[in-house]
């Protein structure tokens, strides 16, 4: 008898359920990521002592969500990976002439979206997680505020955050409606491809995150 | 009347690689349907020594499902819940270049021209696409009643004449919509109950060797779909599917 979790992995569906939960895990850590990014514009003491907090009592939750999240990447990159290769080989041969009817922009990019936000998570990681590569001054360990500053008055920091941004924002159009249909977990509806939900994460995570590079750029902050 | 440019995929066998190839259909009806101009077509060819196109085609009216072909990128072309048999030439104009390919897919292998072997279709219906009843007295009709809105999604589900335009459309070339209508079609049944989680996991299972790729909910298969069968259906698979593999059926 071959192993369920196996099994479950080989179909099609199963990989797309894993898909589908570890991007809900990854829309929930957007929000939380957003809502501690926005104490920025509270001056430098909100967002600093929310890092010591983190870094501080909550450390062993810090730690909890990092594991968590990591595992989550892997998953849904893992999973990305072996259906795109799967879907190539569905069509080898192609159409000379196609003409896509309903599917969205979104929906179509979503390959390299994912891989562009791939690149700049690990990108963003080195930048203010470790301080690895930090262009614009000094990385400070602890001063969120400072790094944060320094980082986005960098120009072409700034203008890569963004671009990112706008690229995730179409991902999670698509990436949560196809989830929670994947899932099951919405009704049947007689307008099956209208989404709403979907829209307004997709607009509050990437307005959420544009403020803070934007912010720096304009002199709100720092 | 009116002239129309074709260029028409032309493969000898599975073995053969094909091109296009350019035709004028000539004196073209805006009331033929899309395989009566192709006749037309073939019986030129046909008069000039010429291999006549070979497309599939059965019933005509819109109901056995072998027809499919892709019209200008479009399957079944540009009418919405139509099959090719249906299509009439009055979606054209005097003077249009039509492109016609066959269906793409690897699970679709090319027997000829126009014509694929959908025959992996058959195969997932083998699977579980059935319900199995004793042999004995006719039951009685109303033994089992079934509410009027479970009825309406199993028959709308139902209504899939298996084309293959939603795979034909897909840009994975996912065959869900099938699959996820014959799934939803009996399971939405009480006579699909005994046998839901095996249906569920056989079919999906055998979709997944054919061959065919993973729903990524383009929703172009909605589209395509000459029965206008909505994506719910595959939702109505995924369901299906983890609450089996959840209760860990074979
Ligand atoms: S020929 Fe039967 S559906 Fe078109």
């Amino acid at each position: 008898m071959t192993n369920p979790v196996m099994r479950f992995w080989r179909s099609t569906i199963g990989r797309k359920a894993v898909m589908a939960v570890t991007g809900i895990i990854g829309i929930g850590f957007l929000l939380a990521h957003i809502t501690g990014n926005l104490l920025v514009f509270k001056g430098p003491d909100a967002i600093n002592s929310y890092s010591h907090f983190l870094h501080g009592p909550g450390a062993e939750l810090l730690w909890i969500a990092r594991v968590v999240l990591i595992l989550a990447v892997i998953l849904h990159v893992a999973a990305a990976y072996s259906l795109t290769q799967q879907s190539h080989a569905a069509r080898p041969v192609g159409y000379s002439m196609r003409k896509p009817q309903v599917s969205t922009f979104a929906s179509r990019t979503m390959r390299w979206g994912g891989l562009l936000i791939l690149i700049f998570i690990i990108f963003h990681i080195l930048h203010f997680t470790t301080g690895t590569f930090h262009p614009g001054g000094d990385y400070v360990e602890g001063d969120v505020y400072i790094n944060v500053v320094h980082a986005f008055h960098v120009w072409w920091v700034a203008a890569f955050y963004m671009f990112t941004m706008i690229v995730l924002g179409f991902h999670l159009y698509h990436g949560a409606w196809s989830s929670a249909r994947t899932l099951s977990i919405i009704g049947d509806s007689p307008q099956p491809l209208h989404r709403r939900l979907a829209m307004i994460i997709a607009v509050v995570v990437w307005l959420g995150f544009t403020l803070v590079p934007l912010g720096v750029l304009l002199g709100w902050v720092g | 009347m009116m002239n129309l440019k074709l260029h028409v995929w032309r493969q000898p066998s599975a073995k053969d690689t094909g091109r296009l190839e350019t035709y004028e259909a000539r004196d073209v009806s805006p009331d033929m349907s899309f395989l009566e101009m192709l006749d037309v077509v073939n019986e030129d060819l046909i008069v000039t020594g010429k291999r006549p196109i070979a497309f599939d085609h059965d019933c005509r009216e819109g109901i056995c499902g072998s027809c499919g072909m892709m019209i200008n990128g479009v399957a079944h072309g540009p009418q919405r819940g139509t099959a090719t048999c249906q299509l009439h030439m009055r979606t054209f104009k005097d003077g249009d270049e039509i492109v016609i390919e066959p269906w793409r897919a690897q699970a679709f292998p090319i027997i000829k021209d126009l014509v694929v072997d959908r025959s992996a279709f058959d195969r997932i219906i083998q699977r579980g696409g059935y319900i199995s009843v004793n042999t004995g007295g006719a039951p009685d009709g109303n033994d089992i009643l079934v509410g009027k809105d479970r009825a309406d999604h199993a028959m709308d589900a139902a209504a899939c004449i298996g084309c293959g335009a939603c795979v034909a459309a897909c840009p994975n070339a996912s065959s869900s919509l099938f699959t996820g209508a014959k799934i939803t079609h009996l399971g939405k049944l009480p006579q699909g109950q005994p046998e839901r989680d095996r249906r569920v996991v056989a079919m999906v299972e055998q979709m997944d060797e054919e061959g065919f790729g993973n729903c990524s909910w383009f929703g172009e298969c909605q589209e395509a779909c000459p029965k206008e069968i909505s994506i719910d259906v595959i939702k109505q698979m995924n369901h299906d599917y983890v609450a089996a593999a959840a209760r860990g059926s074979d």
